[in-house]
């Protein structure tokens, strides 16, 4: 059974199409980047992918059933700029939060929670911090909380929205090496980034997206430069091949 | 007036009406300041602001018909707090706009239909200043009863109002309703209003419910002890509020705003890791460095030979 199944997926918003005839599979042990310009869809498919956006058709299947909030087994990492980091919270609550659903109404988090947040917080080596301000911490820990409190859950598929957005050279590969070995663990891991190198380097499979899916591959199948300037809308001088080693 | 004085007064049974007073003061800021700390952290104090503006409509028409003001208070607050949780879900307006829309409008509307009852000029000053005079008692325990209800349903969805106001979209993908959460919020706003008007007025009752709220987030970084604090500080500026209003014939309202104020700016000044003040005496050398995701492991400075 694969992980995730999308066929036919289409979506609109605010009465324009954005996402047309996606079709893309994610087995687990996959780290696939979903590459595509700023507007080309990337986030809205995230959303797509936990029915949080409203499809206009197409089937989104989870684990072998149709995707739902709170019920499919997805781990979801959003921008860093969602989250409200001035909150008087700490990074081991910041991290219990991810698991509220899941708790339920009218219970306190108990021995099962306390444990799945602390093996998180191991995961992304934030344990020495557990109890510092969330504000208090730089961006590359604030986005390892972001994927503690994803992994929190347990869950088998793992959707990353940007997470190396500014972030340096170091953090970005220390993540990277991060999400290398979740996707190792037996975990699908589809993540989004304007980070070509890194994306190049690290995923096992690149998803070129602009409304549509203009290629789908392996890094090294991926050198046609007209794939990448279809996708990015860039002539063919442009330094992005370069970026790439497309020819 | 001294303590004793103050406190022979309000064992006086001629003057049943200042305990009275004073246990609606302190149960309300009770309620406001644990309420105030969502509006707080969430920056919408605009909501405090517009169901403060819209409840008095409603206490204008329960006053022409000679019922519940705060039973007419709540009803027409809930109403209005109901219309901005459905418009907000909608971010692409901006919900300031709705608010100086129909909000001041439903002020205007509050005075004018005021303004045809007999008598109406001292009872405008009361709903706007608020009074410690003429409580009845039956207002007691709906003041006493609502308070209960609201911090209830704090302590029961705790959790999840947590979880929307850290990340509304996370929250979503967890399968909260975070619609539904919010109307819960602003109905509980809005209960903590209307509880609040009968002594702080109409026009000061949004202090009440960030003046506290804001001072103890300034004193502390953990959510528990701010919601501990915040009801505390509003509780504590309520009684002394009370005190100097009786001693010095002031305005009850304003005075007890004036003393959390006065708590805010001494937090602003003296906060222990964050205050303006407290900051500037601590000596530079004594910064921390940034540290690493292992603080223990950090090696210790040798002192230079
Ligand atoms: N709420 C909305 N209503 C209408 N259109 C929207 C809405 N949100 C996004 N869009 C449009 O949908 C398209 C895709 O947006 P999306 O956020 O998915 O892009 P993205 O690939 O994540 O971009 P970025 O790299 O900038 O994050 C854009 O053209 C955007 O203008
Ligand atoms: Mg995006």
């Amino acid at each position: 059974m694969r992980a995730l199944d999308i066929e036919g997926l289409d979506v609109d918003l605010g009465g324009r199409p954005v996402l047309r005839d996606i079709r893309l599979h994610l087995d687990r042990g996959e780290l696939v980047g979903l590459l595509g310009p700023n507007g080309a869809g990337k986030t809205t498919l995230l959303r797509a992918i936990l029915s949080l956006a409203r499809t206009r058709g197409g089937t989104v299947t989870v684990e072998g059933k149709p995707s739902r909030p709170g019920r499919s087994d997805i781990g979801y990492v959003p921008q860093r700029h969602e989250f409200t980091w001035d909150f008087p919270i700490s990074v081991e609550q910041a991290v219990m939060s991810g698991r509220t659903g899941r708790i339920g109404l009218l219970r306190r988090p108990g021995v099962t929670d306390w444990r799945a947040v602390g093996d998180a917080l191991d995961r992304v080596q934030l344990t020495g911090l557990r109890r510092r301000p969330v504000g208090e911490l730089s961006g590359g820990q604030r986005q390892r909380i972001l994927v503690a409190r994803a992994l929190a859950l347990g869950p088998r598929i793992l959707l990353l929205d940007e997470p190396f957005t500014g972030l340096d050279m170091p953090t970005q590969e220390l993540l990277g090496d991060l999400f290398t070995s979740l996707a190792r663990e037996d975990r699908a891991v589809l993540m989004t980034t304007h980070d070509l190198v890194a994306a190049v380097d690290s995923c096992t499979r690149l998803v070129l997206l602009n409304g549509r899916i203009i290629a789908d591959g392996q890094p090294a199948d991926l050198q046609d430069a007209e794939l990448w300037t279809t996708t990015f809308g860039v002539s063919v001088t442009s330094p992005l091949l370069k970026l790439v080693r497309a020819t | 007036m001294s303590i004793t004085e103050f406190l022979t007064d309000l064992l006086n049974p001629d003057l049943a009406f200042l305990p009275k007073a004073l246990a609606i003061a302190v149960m309300s800021s009770i309620v406001c300041g644990v309420v105030g700390c969502y509006v707080v952290l969430r920056g919408m104090a605009f909501i405090g602001d517009a169901v403060a503006h819209a409840v008095f409509p409603g206490i204008a028409v329960a006053f022409v018909l000679q019922g519940s003001l705060v039973l007419g208070g709540a009803v027409a607050g809930v109403a209005t707090a109901l219309l901005i949780a459905i418009f907000s879900q909608n971010r692409r307006v901006k919900e300031d706009s709705i608010i100086g829309v129909f909000l001041v409008g439903a002020f205007a509307l509050g005075i004018v239909i005021i303004s045809q009852a007999p008598g109406y000029a001292g009872s405008l000053q009361q709903f706007l200043f608020g009074s410690i005079t003429g409580i009845p008692d039956r207002d007691l325990y709906v003041v006493g009863g609502a308070g209960l209800v609201i911090l209830g349903l704090v302590l029961a969805l705790h959790k999840e109002f947590v979880a929307v106001c850290l990340d509304r979209e996370m929250s979503r993908a967890m399968g909260l309703s975070v619609f539904w959460l919010d109307i819960v919020l602003y109905v509980l706003v809005t209960l903590a209003v209307v509880i609040s008007l009968q002594t702080i007025g109409n026009i000061l009752v949004l202090a009440l419910l960030i003046t506290p709220a804001a001072a103890a987030r300034l004193l502390t970084d953990r959510l528990g002890v701010m919601m501990l604090l915040a009801p505390l500080i509003g509780g504590v500026s309520a009684t002394v509020g009370l005190y100097l209003s009786w001693s010095y014939d002031t305005p009850v309202g304003g005075t007890i705003v004036l003393v959390a104020t006065a708590v805010f700016l001494a937090a602003w000044l003296f906060a222990p890791r964050h205050g303006l003040l407290t900051r500037r005496w601590r000596r530079p050398g004594g910064q921390e460095l940034g540290d690493d995701a292992h603080p223990s492991s950090r090696p210790a400075l040798s002192p230079a030979k």
